[in-house]
């Protein structure tokens, strides 16, 4: 998966281990799920691995891609030229577990972020609600808006590309990618991560999509620099 | 109907056949040849190649152009995954330096998305995007390293190659 990752627990008695645990459980992910290690379950499968020595997680992981692909009506697929890649699932989906892990361990408030996706529990070390910036998609340095979860997840579609060289092929001079960002706000980071994949394929009607989804809310930048909410999601700022 | 009719009948339809066949052959020829369309600004003398495969493997780490040295000229990346699209850049080398990067493919370049809720949607609530206070726990944003950029990016580096 090649990201950074931060998780930080707010309490006193936790010693390193669960903090460690976490790192160590991401690693398994990736010795796992990366499509760029040659000797990743994921790669080895692609290579031509006879699906009776697939692992029992890997079939679960691969199930839950192909039920999200019909919920999407197909705008989430795992499958491009003949090659599985789940990347688009599993990271929601390793927080969402990796959380479940913290909260074995009784731990109430914390938050794991992974390649800007969070998973948020309890309050801040302030005693708040955790504060969770958007990031400016026309300038990475900036936040342009704050919102305030306690046990959400939050994930973040889209691609930041420096202005002046993307263009349309068969129409030059007409921008190519007019949603710059769409971060959506759910219980859980699994849903919250693969209806943002999903919704971000589908353009501008992505967060329509969202809208529709219960349980779920969406925050959308457009290449205007305008953004559009959902109906619900406006309980989360300040 | 008169003879003279029936010929130039036939003749039109002869003619009206080879021109439907060499129109089919012509946007066949189109459709598989390159899918590099030259911007004005391309370099003159520049070699452009390009392979059609993708996911070419290779490892997450960024590529490494500080010690290759590169031919000038211009090269075509392979067409990476990203996921909800393809990307594929041309990069261009002068003086043995990156001066330039086009992205050919871009992901959700296809205009007619579907839309795919059936029923009539309210209207959502719209503002302008402004600086707030970065005091903030945690950020969330989407990785600005796209993988499938650094794929097609190395691709065609490795074209470049001295």
């Amino acid at each position: 998966m090649g990201m950074p990752i931060t998780v930080e627990v707010v309490d006193d008695r936790v010693g390193d281990t669960a903090i460690k645990d976490t790192f160590d459980y991401f690693k398994a992910v990736d010795e796992q799920y990366s499509t760029y290690k040659p000797d990743s379950e994921i790669s080895r499968i692609n290579q031509g691995l006879p699906r009776k020595q697939w692992s029992k997680e890997m079939r679960e992981v691969l199930n839950l891609c192909k039920k999200t692909k019909q919920e999407t009506d197909g705008y989430f697929d795992i499958e491009h030229n003949g090659k599985l890649d789940p990347s688009g699932l599993v990271k929601g989906w390793a927080i969402d577990q990796a959380a479940k892990r913290l909260r074995k361990r009784h731990i109430a408030d914390f938050y794991i972020e992974a390649g800007g996706d969070i998973q948020t529990w309890g309050l801040n070390g302030d005693g708040e609600p955790w504060r969770i910036g958007i990031r400016n998609p026309f300038n990475t340095r900036e936040i342009v808006k704050v919102i305030h979860v306690s046990m959400s997840g939050v994930a973040t579609s889209g691609t930041y590309v420096r202005g002046q060289h993307i263009y349309d092929p068969h129409a030059p001079g007409k921008p190519v990618h007019t949603v710059k960002s769409l971060t959506v706000i759910g219980h859980n980071i699994y849903d919250a991560d693969r209806f943002a994949t999903a919704a971000f394929a589908m353009g501008e009607e992505g967060i329509k999509f969202i809208e529709a989804l219960a349980g779920l809310e969406g925050y959308m930048i457009d290449h205007h620099k305008t953004a559009t909410m959902t109906s619900g999601f406006q309980q989360y700022v300040a | 109907m008169s003879e003279s009719i029936r010929t130039t009948k036939k003749v039109l339809l002869a003619v009206g056949i080879l021109v439907v066949f060499f129109a089919y052959t012509f946007l066949l020829r189109n459709q598989h040849s390159s899918p590099v369309i030259a911007p004005s600004s391309l370099s003159s003398g520049g070699n452009t190649s390009s392979s059609n495969s993708s996911n070419s493997g290779g490892s997450g780490s960024s590529a490494n152009t500080a010690s290759a040295s590169y031919k000038d000229g211009t090269y075509t990346g392979s067409i990476a995954n990203a996921f909800y699209g393809n990307v594929q850049v041309q990069v261009s080398i002068s003086g043995g330096k990156i001066t330039n990067v086009h992205f050919l493919q871009y992901p959700n370049d296809n205009p007619n998305s579907q839309n795919i809720n059936q029923q009539a949607t309210p209207y959502l609530k719209q503002e302008a995007i402004q600086a707030q206070s970065a005091n903030v726990n945690t950020i969330t944003g989407a990785t600005f390293t796209s993988q499938a950029f650094v794929q097609s990016m190395s691709s065609a580096l490795n074209q470049a190659k001295a």
